[in-house]
């Protein structure tokens, strides 16, 4: 306390991996060589969201937002910015300024969105718990373990309207209902901190930049159902979230906060931390509970749930990380207060990896209610390169694919339902013109294949089979009834499936022959690939008309399969062209065709 | 993103620091998983001398180590290359040509994918968003990240991880 100034610089994995620690090195010394250690503090943050123009730092109280900032630039942002208070636009969002209060306000991106559960990321140091507690942190637990009942405290989130952000959207006022009607004995609490999607990084982030408010929300689901027992289970591919939970939950016990009578309350909860291992299907919960317990993670049939029996076979609420970090903004705001954003059926925000061919890559956290179209292009910035959007795929390889005249539809579960995704945990990934459909849909299902357990038939079988077919399609062989196969088999693994992963497998392949047919039909009927991408389908070509004859094709041609004389049109051997498509790139004067 | 610890040389043996841990985890339900993380934290990968050792401290039958070694991704039998690259292949990144950057290191190591280069000095594997897929496509080696990676820049980028 007590500084003057505060330089935050981003800690997120974007901006860390792009020169960001040497940059906070960088800021620490010239804070120290400016003789101002005393007067400015350099704070570490978690992602603040923008990470397309990371590395990011921002200043206090002056609220100043810098992007793209280089190591090289710490001496002049403390030498200008903090010593002779001097803007440097030259590092701003918009250059053109040259206020030293130029913050997010000028910043399209930050526009539209609404944040509670980021309330914390990219604002407090993640590695001190004073910082969390100055921004009303354990306010929620105080006020839960001495003014609430248990009952109380399950009956305010029921009336906030949160459901879950793990995918399936379950009220999780209702989940803590059930667990906590079961008779007192042991009961858990578990953290779904697995994050399957491979395309998002959502609950990474907020675990890495506000771990404490997935400790406080798990403490007081502790105390509404009845569990004296937290676990987290978490990827091991996720090292620093890891680091930071274990360093916040050494803190909170230290304040009283986690471990025996917890601030005197009489109420008691421990919280261990359990690594995954990558495998996908352990992000589906009694998958999960099977590897907590140590065990290959194999889905079992529900009922029982875990609410009534789950990790060794105790009364068991899994929450998503997502859905927890609601959880204390909830009870210090009120259930009401929650309710009265967003849409009738689905309350509160919802936070999205938005990737891909956008232009504003990063994270972001919008009212459920938000249309596709605010996102990608208010948000977003709008397609990269200028190129037109092609489709959006929320919830992974569980969700589906999302055209273009869905893009004012307002995003919330049931929509989404409707139009054939999900809202899943919150991957958004933007395709444009340059993607090809049926090869997006062969990745996801190359994916759920390499994940699938392979308990149940119609999962392990009909993937593989579905897999083939696209495969098939792409490669130039496929045929009208290979579509009417895959339709067969899509619905028969959605019906029959024993856990999520198979009964959504196919949601990539359904919604893209229902949107895009005529895509699947020009693979198979005209062996065309609009996109360019499958490359079996190509065809080079030089248009002699165009052709100048500089000889760049032939001389860059690795299969030597262009032939001319300089000045000359010249021709490729179909027999021996590759189609590696460097001739394509090469040529000043578009005079190879692809087709 | 673990940076792969060199793997000490000759026939692997657990040290006194892992079978402490062990020890302290025996009596904790649940705790194959965390002691597999542990060993292979330590030897980058799970050797069989070191999987017989952990099924007699822990007591369980050596089937159900493999049978959890070998339903995790994450747990490697083979031991990996001096060098760890780990090439994303999530969905941005393919989106983004991590295909490109495979085919690509594939033909400059002269292996494919989870294999060591006869030399010992890298492998390559294919792994899962890896978190920051604003700089896609996203290639790691040894816990460093390469953002918005280039097929051309490849062979410069493993030459300075080259011995020698
Ligand atoms: C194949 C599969 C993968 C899943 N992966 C995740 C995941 O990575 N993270 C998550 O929170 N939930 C995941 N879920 C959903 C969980 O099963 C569960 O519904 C969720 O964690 C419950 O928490 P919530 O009610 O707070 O959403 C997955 C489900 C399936 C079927
Ligand atoms: S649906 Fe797939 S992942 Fe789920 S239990 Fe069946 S085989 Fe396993
Ligand atoms: S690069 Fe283009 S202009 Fe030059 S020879 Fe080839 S096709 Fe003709
Ligand atoms: S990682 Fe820095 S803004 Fe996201
Ligand atoms: S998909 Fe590669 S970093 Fe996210």
């Amino acid at each position: 306390m007590g500084y003057k100034q505060y330089i935050l610089v981003c800690g997120g994995t974007a901006c860390e991996s792009n020169q960001g620690i040497a940059l906070f090195n960088a800021l620490k010394s010239a804070v120290i060589s400016n003789g101002l250690v005393n007067d400015v503090q350099v704070v570490r943050t978690g992602c603040l969201g923008f990470c397309e123009k990371g590395p990011i730092v921002k200043i206090l109280p002056q609220d100043t937002f810098y992007v793209e900032v280089k190591p090289e630039d710490a001496e002049t942002i403390v030498k200008e910015h903090i010593v002779k208070g001097r803007v440097v636009s030259r590092l701003l969002y918009d250059k053109k300024q040259s206020q030293i209060n130029v913050g997010i306000e000028g910043i399209d991106f930050y526009q539209k969105q609404f944040r509670i559960v980021l309330r914390n990321c990219g604002v407090i140091d993640p590695d001190k718990i004073d910082e969390y507690i100055a921004r009303d942190g354990y306010k929620a637990l105080e006020k839960v373990l001495f003014t609430m009942k248990p009952q109380e405290v399950v009956d305010e989130v029921s009336k906030s309207g949160l459901r879950g952000r793990g995918g399936a959207g379950f009220p999780t006022g209702k989940k803590w209902s059930f667990a906590a009607a079961q008779p007192a004995g042991q009961k858990y609490m578990v953290c779904n901190a697995d994050e399957g999607d491979p395309g998002a990084y959502m609950d990474r982030s907020t675990l890495e930049g506000d771990p404490h408010s997935v400790l406080e929300a798990m403490t007081i689901a502790g105390y509404a159902i009845g569990a004296d027992k937290g676990f987290i289970y978490i990827r091991a591919e996720y090292p620093l979230a890891i680091q930071r939970l274990e360093t916040a939950i050494a803190q909170s016990r230290e304040y009283g906060l986690l471990g025996k009578d917890i601030l005197g309350s009489g109420f008691s909860f421990e919280i261990e931390i359990r690594l995954g291992a990558g495998a996908f299907v352990c992000g589906e919960e009694t998958a999960l509970l099977a590897s907590i317990e140590g065990k290959r993670g194999m889905p079992k049939p529900r009922p029982p749930f875990p609410a009534v029996k789950g990790l060794w076979g105790c009364p068991t609420v899994i929450n998503n990380v997502e859905t927890l970090a609601n959880i204390p903004v909830i009870l210090t705001k009120g259930g009401l207060w929650f309710s009265k954003i967003g849409t009738a059926t689905s309350k509160g925000t919802k936070v999205f990896a938005l990737t891909g061919k956008i232009n504003n890559s990063g994270l972001i956290e919008v009212p459920m209610g938000t249309t596709l179209r605010e996102i990608i292009f208010d948000i977003g910035g709008g397609i990269r390169n200028g190129k037109a959007f092609k489709a959006a795929q929320t919830g992974g390889p569980s969700g589906g694919m999302i055209p273009p005249q869905f893009l004012d539809t307002p995003i919330d579960y049931e929509n989404l339902g409707k139009i054939g995704s999900i809202m899943g945990s919150g991957g958004l990934i933007v395709m444009d013109e340059d993607d090809c459909i049926p090869n997006i849909a062969k990745f996801y299902l190359d994916f759920t294949v390499d994940e699938s357990c392979g308990k149940c038939a119609p999962c392990r079988i009909g993937g593989r089979k579905l897999l083939d077919y696209l495969k098939k399609i792409c490669n130039g062989d496929g045929t009208n009834a290979d579509i009417e196969n895959m339709q067969e088999i899509s619905e028969a693994m959605a019906r029959a499936s024993l856990c999520g992963l198979g009964q959504t497998a196919s949601n990539p392949v359904k919604s893209s022959l229902r949107y895009f047919m005529d895509e699947y039909k020009e693979h198979i009927d005209e062996k065309k690939c609009r996109a360019g991408k499958c490359k079996n389908l190509l065809r080079y070509t030089i248009d002699a008309a165009k052709c100048v004859g500089c000889t760049a094709c032939a001389r860059v041609c690795p299969a030597n399969a262009i032939a001319g004389e300089r000045k000359q049109p010249h021709v490729i051997d179909k027999t021996k062209c590759i189609k590696c498509g460097q001739c394509f790139e090469v040529c000043k004067f578009h005079a190879v065709n692809r087709a | 993103m673990s940076n792969a610890p060199t793997p000490p040389a000759g026939v692997q043996k657990l040290t006194p620091e892992l079978k402490a841990f062990i020890a302290e985890w025996k009596e904790k339900p649940g705790n194959l998983i965390m002691v597999l993380h542990r060993v292979q934290q330590f030897f980058g990968y799970i050797p069989r001398e070191v999987a017989f050792e952990v099924a007699d401290l822990l007591e369980i039958p050596l089937a159900k180590i493999y049978g959890v070694v070998t339903f995790y991704n994450f747990f490697k039998l083979k031991k990996p290359g001096r060098n760890r690259i780990q090439v994303c292949m999530g969905t941005a990144c393919y989106l983004k040509g991590g295909e490109d950057i495979i085919a690509e290191l594939e033909g400059i190591l002269g292996v494919g994918l989870n294999t060591v280069t006869p030399d010992g000095e890298f492998s390559a594997e294919a792994v899962r968003c890896l978190g920051c897929c604003g700089l896609a496509p996203v290639m790691v080696i040894n816990g460093e990240v390469f953002g918005k990676v280039k097929t051309e820049a490849l062979q410069g980028i493993l030459a300075k991880f080259r011995k020698g």
